[in-house]
C-alpha cells in the first residue's frame, strides 16, 4: 500500500464545542488507527488529547469510536477500513467528553466501590482446580477499556446511569460470585443497586468486547438467574415469609 | 501560604500506581497510615499490566527441588553478582509468601493437577518457577492489587503528573504536580514518599514500554538530591514485534520460549548452539538478545531484521491456550497465525536495571523520607534481570517501601511546604507556553529515541558514548526552547515537555554510566573492552547532581556473607 494518504476525520473540541477535522496521513504498512492519531500529533495538531497505554490491546485505554463502531485504536487496523473515504474517529458516546477523543470515565470507577471484594469462606483450603477456575477466569481477562458499557443502551440511550452498573461490573461481579473459594453474596447488589433486571439481552456488550468475553451468556444471565432464584423462588419466598426477614 | 493552591496531605504519598505503588500502598494502609496514590494514567492501566510470562516465586509446586537458595542462586548469577545480594536474599525468600497473599485477595491463578498454582520454565530459571495466568499475568496481579487497595481505602490521584518533589530542610515535604485533565496545578504534603513509577524504556524508538515509562521518579529523585546506582545496565528484552513498522518492539512473552518455542535463523538453524549449548532459548536476555542481533548483524536474519521464533510444533489448542494474547497480538496486528507458523522477533528496549539508589531492607533512598521500590529503584538484578523477577521484585520490596515509609511517617512531624519552590515548579512547567516560537516536542523526542537507539543500544562503544553525551548537550538546549501550543486542557504536547525533561536526565545517566564501565557484564555490552574484568565486579557506578552538573563515582559491591558465598558456589538443580 505504497502512497497512500489517508484522511482522518477527527473529533476535535471539548464539553461545549466541537467539530471533525479533517487530516492527510500517510499510511504505513500494518498501519493502526492508533499510530495514525500519534502522526497527527507529531506532525499536525500536537494538543489533540487521546488516551494510551500499551498500545498492544492489553490496557483498554483506546477506545473511540472509528466509523461509527466502537473500537480500541490499537488493535484497528488502517488496511481494514475503506480509504477511499474519510475515516471518522470520536470519542465514546455514553460519557461526558473532556476533550478531543478523552471521556470521563470516572463513574466506572465509582460504581467499581460499590462491589464488595473478594472474601474467602472461613477455614477454605486453598486448592482450586482448573475446571473450577477456567470460567471466573474468562471474566479477569476484562482490560477495562468500557466498550461494553458504551454500546449498553441502558446506559447509551437511556442514560440510567443512577441506577444501573452495566456490563463491566456485572462481568467483575460474575468473577467474584463465580470464584471457588468466595464466601460473600453480591445478589442482594445486582438487583438493588446495580439494577441487573434493566438488562434486556441485546448481547450488544458481547459484540463489542476486543477481549471475547461472553458477557452476556456466561455473566448477566447467569446472575440473572441467581437473582431470580434468591427473589422470586416460591420455596425461598415462603422460607423468607416465615422467617420474616 | 499555599492556598492560592489545591493541597492534599498525607501520611505516605505514593508516586506510580503499577505493582510496586500498589503494593506499598496496602502495606501502609495496613500500618495505619492515611495513603495517598499519584498516577499518570487511569488507575489500572499502568505498566504492569504490560507484564505477561508470570511471577517467580520458589513455591516448588511443580519442580519440588526447589527452594530460596537455588532462585538467590539464579538470580545473583544472572545478574553476573553485581546484585545487592541482600536483595536478591530477601526477594527470593519472600515472594512465595507475597504470592500466596495475591491468591487470598482474589488472583486466580493457573493450577496443576493438584489444585495449586502452575509454575512455567523460563530464561535463567534452574526449574519451573513462574506462577501466571495464561499469558496475562500483570493484568492479574494489577487488577488484585487495585482492588484490595479500593477496598482498603486509598486516596488514587488519576492522570496527575508530579514535576517536581519538594524539600523541607534535608528532607522531602512533597510533591508539585498538575492536573492532566485540567492543566490545573496541585500540592502533596506528605511526611514520606514512596516512588515506583516504573523504568525509562521510552527513550529508545525501538521499546516495549508505554509512553509512561519516561523515568519521571527516577528524574524527580535526582533534581532532589537522591543517588542513582546501576543506570547502564538497560535490558533489551531479545523478543519484540519487527513487522509491521506500527507495531514494531511490542513485546512477544518468554514464556513463548518457556513453553517450548525454538529459534531460528533463515537457514533453519537453532543458532543458540553456537551461543549458550546448555541452556539454548532459556538462556538469560542479555545472552538471547546478543545472539539474534549478531545472527541479524552477520546477514542470517528473517526477511524484516528478527529471527524466527516457532511454536507451531505444539497442538494449536496447547498453544491458545497458554499463550492466547500472542495468538490474537500476531494475528490481528502481524497476519500471522503462531499455531501455524513462526513469528519474527528482535531485541527491544524492555527494563531498566538501575534506578533510585535504595536501602535492601526499606527501599529509603539517600534523601530522608524518600522510599523507592520496584523498576524505579536498583539493586535487586544487578547487571541483568532474570524473566519473572520483575513481578516478584514489586510485591517484595513494594511491601518493604510501604512499611518503611509508613513506620517512617510515625516518627516525623507534617513538613511545612515552601512557597518560593513551588513557583519556581510553577514557572518551569509554564514556561514552553510562554514562547512564542520555538521547537515542537514530538520532534525532540524523535531525535532523542534515534540517538539512543543507535549510540546506547545493545552493543556499546567508547566513540559512541562520547558522541551519544554531546548529542545529549544539543537536545537539552533544544529542549530549553521548545514550544507547546494549545491549552492546558488535556494537552498531550504539554504532557510530552515534561516528560521529555525527565527522559533527558535518565537518558544522560545511562550514557555516562555506560561510558564509565570499561567492560562487559550481563546487559552492558562493549565491544571495546568485550572482557568481563573482575576489578569492576567489585564495584557499582553511582550517580548524583553536585552544582548543577551530573557527577558519577564508584562504591564497593556489598559484599555477600560467607554463608551466602557457599550456597552462590553450589551446583545445584539441573
Amino acid at each position: 500500500m505504497a502512497d497512500i494518504t489517508a484522511t482522518m476525520r477527527v473529533f476535535r473540541g471539548d464539553g461545549k464545542n466541537g467539530t471533525a477535522v479533517d487530516y492527510p496521513v500517510p499510511v504505513a504498512p500494518g498501519m493502526v488507527v492508533l499510530d495514525a492519531i500519534h502522526s497527527i500529533q507529531a506532525h499536525q495538531a500536537p494538543d489533540l488529547a487521546v488516551r494510551w497505554n500499551c498500545k498492544a490491546a492489553k490496557c483498554g485505554s483506546c477506545s473511540a469510536e472509528v466509523n461509527g463502531r466502537p473500537r480500541l485504536m490499537c488493535k484497528t487496523r488502517m488496511d481494514s477500513l475503506p480509504l477511499d473515504q474519510p475515516i471518522t474517529v470520536y470519542p465514546i458516546k455514553s460519557f461526558p467528553l473532556i476533550k478531543d477523543l478523552v471521556t470521563d470515565v470516572s463513574w466506572n470507577y465509582q460504581v467499581n466501590k460499590k462491589i464488595p471484594a473478594f472474601k474467602p469462606r472461613p477455614g477454605v483450603e486453598w486448592k482450586m482446580y482448573q475446571r473450577d477456575v477456567d470460567r471466573p477466569q474468562e471474566f479477569r481477562k476484562c482490560i477495562e477499556c468500557f466498550l461494553c458499557q458504551n454500546v449498553c443502551h441502558v446506559l447509551r440511550d437511556h442514560d440510567k446511569h443512577e441506577e444501573f452498573g452495566g456490563p463491566r461490573f456485572f462481568v467483575r461481579v460474575a468473577s467474584l460470585e463465580m470464584h471457588p473459594l468466595d464466601g460473600v453474596s453480591r445478589i442482594k447488589l445486582l438487583r438493588e443497586q446495580l439494577g441487573i433486571g434493566l438488562c434486556n439481552i441485546t448481547k450488544c456488550c458481547t459484540e463489542v468486547c476486543p477481549e471475547e468475553i461472553h458477557i452476556t451468556d456466561n455473566a448477566i444471565i447467569p446472575l440473572k438467574e441467581r437473582v431470580v432464584d434468591e427473589y422470586y423462588d416460591p420455596i425461598t419466598m415462603l422460607f423468607r415469609k416465615i422467617r420474616g426477614s | 501560604m499555599t492556598s492560592k493552591y489545591e493541597t492534599h496531605e498525607h501520611d505516605v504519598l505514593i508516586i506510580g500506581a503499577g505493582g510496586a505503588g500498589l503494593r506499598a500502598a496496602i502495606e501502609a494502609l495496613a500500618q495505619g497510615a492515611r495513603v495517598g496514590v499519584v498516577c499518570k494514567s487511569l488507575l489500572g492501566k499502568a505498566h504492569t499490566v504490560m507484564a505477561e510470562g508470570g511471577l517467580a516465586a520458589a513455591m516448588a509446586n511443580v519442580d519440588r527441588a526447589d527452594d530460596w537458595r537455588t532462585h538467590f542462586r539464579d538470580t545473583m548469577r544472572g545478574g553476573k553478582f553485581l546484585n545487592n545480594w541482600r536483595m536478591a536474599q530477601l526477594h527470593a525468600q519472600e515472594a512465595p509468601d507475597r504470592v500466596r497473599e495475591l491468591e487470598q485477595w482474589g488472583a486466580l491463578f493457573d493450577r496443576t493437577e493438584t489444585g495449586d498454582i502452575m509454575q512455567r520454565a523460563f530464561g535463567g530459571h534452574t526449574f519451573k518457577r513462574l506462577c501466571h495466568v495464561g499469558d496475562r499475568t500483570g493484568l492479574e496481579m494489577i487488577r488484585t492489587l487495585q482492588d484490595r487497595g479500593v477496598e482498603l481505602g486509598f486516596d488514587v490521584f488519576m492522570e496527575c503528573t508530579v514535576t517536581r518533589l519538594l524539600r523541607d530542610g534535608d528532607r522531602v515535604a512533597g510533591a508539585f504536580g498538575y492536573w492532566r485533565e485540567s492543566g490545573r496545578f496541585v500540592n502533596f504534603k506528605a511526611k514520606s514518599i514512596v516512588i515506583a513509577t516504573g523504568g525509562i524504556g521510552k527513550s529508545w524508538r525501538v521499546t516495549s514500554n508505554s509512553w509512561e515509562c519516561t523515568g519521571d521518579g527516577m528524574a524527580l529523585a535526582y533534581e532532589a538530591g537522591a543517588e542513582l546506582l546501576d543506570m547502564e545496565f538497560v535490558q533489551f528484552h531479545p523478543t519484540g514485534m519487527v513487522w509491521p513498522p506500527g507495531v514494531q518492539g511490542i513485546l512477544v512473552t518468554e514464556a513463548v520460549r518457556g513453553e517450548g518455542g525454538v529459534l531460528r535463523n533463515n537457514k533453519g538453524e537453532r543458532f543458540m548452539e553456537k551461543y549458550d549449548p546448555k541452556r539454548m532459548e532459556l538462556s538469560t536476555r542479555d545472552v538471547v538478545a546478543r545472539s539474534i542481533y549478531t545472527e541479524v548483524k552477520e546477514g542470517r536474519g528473517s526477511p524484516h531484521g528478527g529471527a524466527f521464533l516457532d511454536i507451531s510444533h505444539k497442538p494449536p489448542e496447547v498453544v491458545k491456550q497458554k499463550l492466547p494474547s500472542m495468538y490474537h497480538q500476531f494475528k490481528d496486528l502481524a497476519d500471522v497465525d503462531i499455531t501455524k507458523g513462526p513469528m519474527e522477533v528482535g531485541p527491544t528496549c524492555h527494563y531498566v536495571m538501575g534506578g533510585i539508589r535504595v536501602e535492601a531492607e526499606t527501599g529509603q533512598s539517600s534523601l530522608p523520607g524518600l522510599f523507592s521500590a520496584g523498576e524505579a529503584a536498583a539493586g535487586l538484578h544487578g547487571a541483568n534481570r532474570l524473566g519473572g523477577n520483575s513481578l516478584s521484585d514489586l510485591l517484595v520490596f513494594g511491601r518493604r517501601a510501604g512499611y518503611a515509609a509508613a513506620e517512617h511517617a510515625k516518627k516525623t512531624p507534617m513538613p511545612t511546604l515552601d512557597t518560593a519552590q513551588i513557583e519556581e515548579a510553577e514557572r518551569e512547567v509554564l514556561a514552553p507556553f510562554e514562547r512564542k516560537e520555538g521547537e515542537n516536542p514530538y520532534s525532540i523526542h524523535h531525535d532523542l529515541q534515534e540517538l539512543m537507539q543507535n549510540l546506547v543500544g545493545i552493543f556499546r562503544v567508547d566513540e559512541d558514548l562520547r558522541k551519544a553525551l554531546s548529542e545529549l548537550e544539543k537536545l537539552k538546549e533544544r529542549a530549553k526552547r521548545m514550544r507547546v501550543e494549545g491549552s492546558r486542557l488535556f494537552n498531550p504536547g504539554w504532557h510530552l515537555s515534561r516528560d521529555l525533561h525527565n527522559m533527558l536526565i535518565v537518558s544522560e545517566a545511562a550514557a555516562h554510566a555506560a561510558l564509565a564501565r570499561t567492560e562487559s557484564r550481563g546487559a552492558h555490552s562493549r565491544l571495546d573492552y568485550p572482557k568481563t574484568e573482575d576489578e569492576w565486579g567489585k564495584k557499582n557506578n553511582v550517580i548524583v547532581q553536585k552544582n548543577g552538573a551530573m557527577t558519577l563515582f564508584e562504591v564497593p559491591v556489598r559484599e555477600t556473607p560467607e554463608e551466602l558465598k557457599k550456597v552462590l558456589a553450589e551446583d545445584g538443580g539441573k
